[in-house]
């Protein structure tokens, strides 16, 4: 069996994996959501952009899912604190997301212009609202976030919902949605043709140049946050235990991992560069490449997250030494290794049938498409 | 201490959660198999009529897939939200099952419906029947996990408690895999989806046959449901025997509320078929009764006697007693890791812990515990007894009455004789709501009984929840009962248009009412 400590940071790198794949996945269906009521101007055009993510966005939902259960398998604690804290920012998504399955379902399903607009709007707060409100979760996360523990390990969050809603953390939440919005619009412009494709390529290219601004914004800002820094020795092999630390708040802390690891220059490196990259290629009609790079990106961008916060999940600004990390959050050895083994067999799978999912449907979705098929698409 | 209201809210909102969500999961569970049959039997024969079956049916299995994703997101994040020292306490196992669902079953499901429903001419027949198939797998392996998972909390087999941790590990996976409980619970479960989706399929045919419109394809429907149905009303009988047999190992004391079993009988105890009871006074003030049917069914012996609610009493006053040292053990040792002499008190009380943390209902410390307060949460520990009894029974009544129905309606199939027999199909067309009865009933007697734990010997309800203000709970309990009201409304309107359309919405030219396609294109429809 692995080590501990190992697989302590395996999970950390698993759970990263799982986000990025959700990024890159469920992300671009909410890309398209979010662009459906701007870029499709006739209801026609609406159903072009709806059906070239109709038959996938059920099963990119599920990197959403599984990101949770993996969250909860892997890191207990975290799962626990971090939903009941941000009670509200998490209910408020599942309650936009709802607005998705029935979206895609339902709309097409009557014909009168009101209800289709209406479930246009839905599919439009679907993809929109769950990528802002991740954002500015992740920009309080590098804050840090009031909740403290108790001998029994029971938790107590003491902020409030619009206490999240500050200014870093909102400016967090414009990187999430102008790159979530990017990498929607890399995908849709590969499945579309004609004026859709035109309008897309327009609108992908805006939030890919307003997320490189705002991810630098950011990027300047948090030199100037106060990060956490373990103080104490860190038995790396030990019992979980987030209570057994001393943690410290400091201005700076967050760009020590880059001072340690100059390599790690490369991740906000990509994410500027993916950007740019994508917005040229998108310039050129080099859809394919560009969302390539625009997934490239949200690596950059998810990694840099990571990597400044490293070993840190969630630290707590009201009490410091009950912040949780990689080390003392994590499930017991035996539910590690078991869920280590358990993603390394069904991960591939995923990949594969999810794939030749796509390979299946390959092509362009025109207004041609839509018509001959009026009973059965979306 | 944590607030009773909170407690009650949280775990309303659990309930009509969990409630809304098992209104579409049974029918997504057996409509698949439908539609696999259908689909089979389209590659063997090639005759479109049964193409045309999977896609009309699949239809209507879509409008309800998609409220059971929705629904369904709510319940992996919810233990999070408003369950937070649940998860933090009982994580290390419970999410593990949660996560496999995910990887090995949902995410299957979930991208193989979308090839379900757009693959139709990018798939050669076989390949097409494949991902039928492997969809219907996904959609059952989900089930099982999920079973697992709910079957730990009734049945915490594999895991032991850390004081260091403060929570529950994992010692044994494959003991929580193979969980009997588990494993009844899957079995019985799916027999109740199979049969939702049966019921479902055979009650729409029989409105077309009542209306003599699409006969042949509404006969051929009939037949695959009723054929299917009997065979999963029989099996959702037997194996609920089965899994009536698992609780009365694990779990005696929802045996006993189920059957108000106040005293216990000599065995072979006998089946109280119904009673009067006497809620206050604990007892029964009639009741009729079988005789051995019950010993029987609990125990598979004639000799072995099932304990009644007042033995069951009798050893958690013992077990609660017991507790209270384990707790008192554990604080000293949450205080100080290396006190021995609580450390040893610990492991010779720490089976009775979760018993000792029913009093954290009354008092935070366990030195102002008063022999009253121990017979109020001995007193908890049995579930009330009216709804437990009551709930049960409407469950099986319905569930013989459907296999009378699916009998008679195979046989009707087999002598082709379905149209002449006006009654069975108006009979099929009002045990329409009769599934989702049993199934929400069902749903209700195993968690409601399970009370006053989420998990049961080891962590009580009240502890569990999320430290949470009361309002937020208001909030979100009217936030969600709103949001699913409103989705369940516009899921009814659809479901019942098209299944009044019928298989003309596919737009073939082939059935009635393909009328109604134009009229709604041209906007000239029911719809305004």
């Amino acid at each position: 069996m692995i080590d501990y400590s190992t697989l302590k940071i395996i999970w950390w790198i698993l759970v990263g994996i799982l986000l990025i794949g959700f990024a890159i996945m469920d992300g671009h269906d909410m890309g398209v959501g979010t662009l459906l009521p701007f870029v499709g101007k006739t209801d026609l055009e609406r159903r072009v952009v709806i059906n070239t993510v109709g038959p996938h966005w059920e099963g990119n939902q599920v990197w959403f899912i599984t990101g949770g259960g993996a969250i909860f398998a892997a890191w207990p604690v975290v799962y626990a604190t971090a939903f009941s804290g941000f009670y509200w920012a998490l209910l408020a998504v599942l309650w936009a997301l709802f607005l998705r399955p029935v979206g895609f379902d339902y709309r097409s399903k009557i014909h009168n212009s009101t209800w289709r607009s209406v479930w246009d709007w839905g599919l439009f707060i679907g993809g929109a609202v769950p990528p802002l409100i991740f954002g500015v979760a992740f920009g309080n996360l590098l804050e840090g976030v009031p909740f403290q523990f108790d001998s029994y390990m029971v938790s107590t969050y003491s902020g409030s919902f619009w206490q999240l809603l500050n200014p870093f953390a909102l400016l967090a939440g414009v990187v999430s949605s102008t790159m979530i919005t990017m990498q929607g619009g890399a995908y849709l412009a590969h499945r579309t043709e004609g004026e859709i494709q035109r309008r897309t390529i327009i609108g992908a290219i805006g939030a890919a140049l307003l997320m490189v601004l705002a991810f630098v914004a950011a990027g300047i800002w948090l030199q100037f946050i106060p990060g956490y820094r373990i103080t104490s020795v860190m038995d790396t092999g030990a019992l979980a235990d987030p209570m057994n630390k001393t943690v410290i708040r400091e201005s700076g802390a967050w760009m020590v991992n880059y001072g340690k690891q100059p390599l790690l220059w490369l991740l906000p490196a990509i994410a500027v560069a993916g950007a740019l990259v994508t917005a040229a290629l998108l310039v050129a009609r080099r859809t394919l490449a560009g969302f390539v790079t625009s997934s490239l990106a949200l690596v950059g961008v998810i990694g840099t997250a990571g990597a400044s916060m490293f070993p840190f999940l969630m630290p707590s600004s009201s009490m410091p030494g009950a912040s949780l990390t990689l080390w003392d959050s994590v499930s017991s050895h035996l539910t590690l290794g078991i869920m280590f083994w358990a993603t390394v067999i069904f991960m591939p799978l995923i990949l594969f049938y999810t794939s030749w999912a796509y390979r299946v449907m390959r092509g362009k979705v025109t207004v041609e498409h839509i018509q001959a098929n009026e009973h059965s698409a979306y | 201490m944590i607030s009773e209201q909170l407690v009650d809210l949280s775990r309303l909102q659990f309930a009509a959660t969990a409630l809304y969500h098992f209104l579409f999961v049974p029918l997504t569970l057996g409509m698949v198999w439908l539609l696999l049959i259908m689909e089979s039997v389209y590659v063997m024969t090639g005759k479109v009529i049964w193409r045309d079956m999977t896609q009309f049916w699949g239809k209507l299995f879509g409008i309800n897939f998609a409220l059971g994703v929705t629904t369904g997101i709510t319940l992996e994040f919810q233990f999070g939200t408003n369950w937070a020292y649940y998860s933090h306490y009982v994580g290390d196992i419970f999410g593990a099952p949660l996560a496999i669902e995910g990887l090995m079953a949902f995410f299957l499901e979930s991208t193989l419906i979308g090839l379900f429903f757009f693959g139709w001419s990018r798939l050669s027949k076989p390949k097409h029947l494949l991902v039928t198939m492997l969809m219907a797998i996904g959609t059952n392996l989900s089930a099982l996990w999920i079973l697992i998972a709910n079957g730990w909390m009734q049945n915490p087999v594999g895991a032991e408690f850390s004081y260091q941790t403060m929570r529950m590990e994992m010692i044994d996976f494959w003991a929580v895999v193979f969980n009997p409980d588990a494993q009844a619970k899957f079995v019985h479960t799916v027999s109740a989806g199979y049969l939702t989706g049966s019921m479902f399929v055979l009650s729409i045919s029989s409105w077309y046959l009542l209306r003599k419109r699409d006969v042949e394809f509404a006969k051929r429907s009939f037949g695959v449901a009723a054929a299917f149905g009997l065979a999963s009303a029989l099996s959702v009988i037997v194996l609920g025997d089965e899994s009536g047999y698992t609780v009365g190992e694990a779990q005696q004391t929802k045996m006993a509320a189920i059957e108000a079993m106040w005293q216990t009988k000599p065995a072979p105890a006998g089946l109280t078929l119904i009673a009067g009871i006497n809620e206050t006074e604990q007892k029964n003030d009639w009741e009729v009764e079988i005789p051995w049917v019950m010993g029987l069914i609990g125990t598979r012996s004639v000799t072995r006697q099932i304990p009644g609610i007042n033995d069951i009493k009798i050893k958690n006053h013992e077990r609660v007693t017991n507790g209270i040292i384990a707790v008192k053990a554990l604080e000293a040792l949450r205080q100080n890791r290396n006190d021995v002499q609580a450390l040893s008190t610990f492991n010779a009380t720490k089976a009775d812990l979760g018993f000792g943390l029913l009093l954290k209902r009354y008092v935070s410390d366990m030195a102002q515990v008063t022999p009253a307060l121990i017979d109020r949460a001995v007193n908890d520990t049995i579930p009330r007894v009216v709804p437990m009894f009551w709930g049960f029974r409407i469950m099986v009544v319905l569930g013989f009455a459907m296999l009378a129905l699916f009998g008679l309606a195979f046989f009707s199939t087999i002598k082709v004789a379905q149209e002449k027999k006006p009654w069975l199909l108006k009979w099929a067309l009002w045990m329409l709501p009769a599934p989702w009865i049993a199934c929400e009933l069902g749903w209700f007697v195993a968690e409601y009984g399970r009370q006053p734990w989420t998990i049961y010997g080891v962590l009580p309800t009240h502890l569990s929840v999320s430290t949470l203000s009361v309002n937020s709970l208001y909030g979100s309990l009217a936030g969600f009962i709103g949001f699913y009201t409103i989705l369940l409304v516009v899921e009814m309107y659809l479901m019942i248009r098209f299944a009044k359309q019928g298989p003309g919405s596919l737009g073939t030219g082939r059935y009635a009412f393909e009328a109604m396609n134009h009229e709604a294109a041209n906007g000239t429809g029911e719809k305004k």
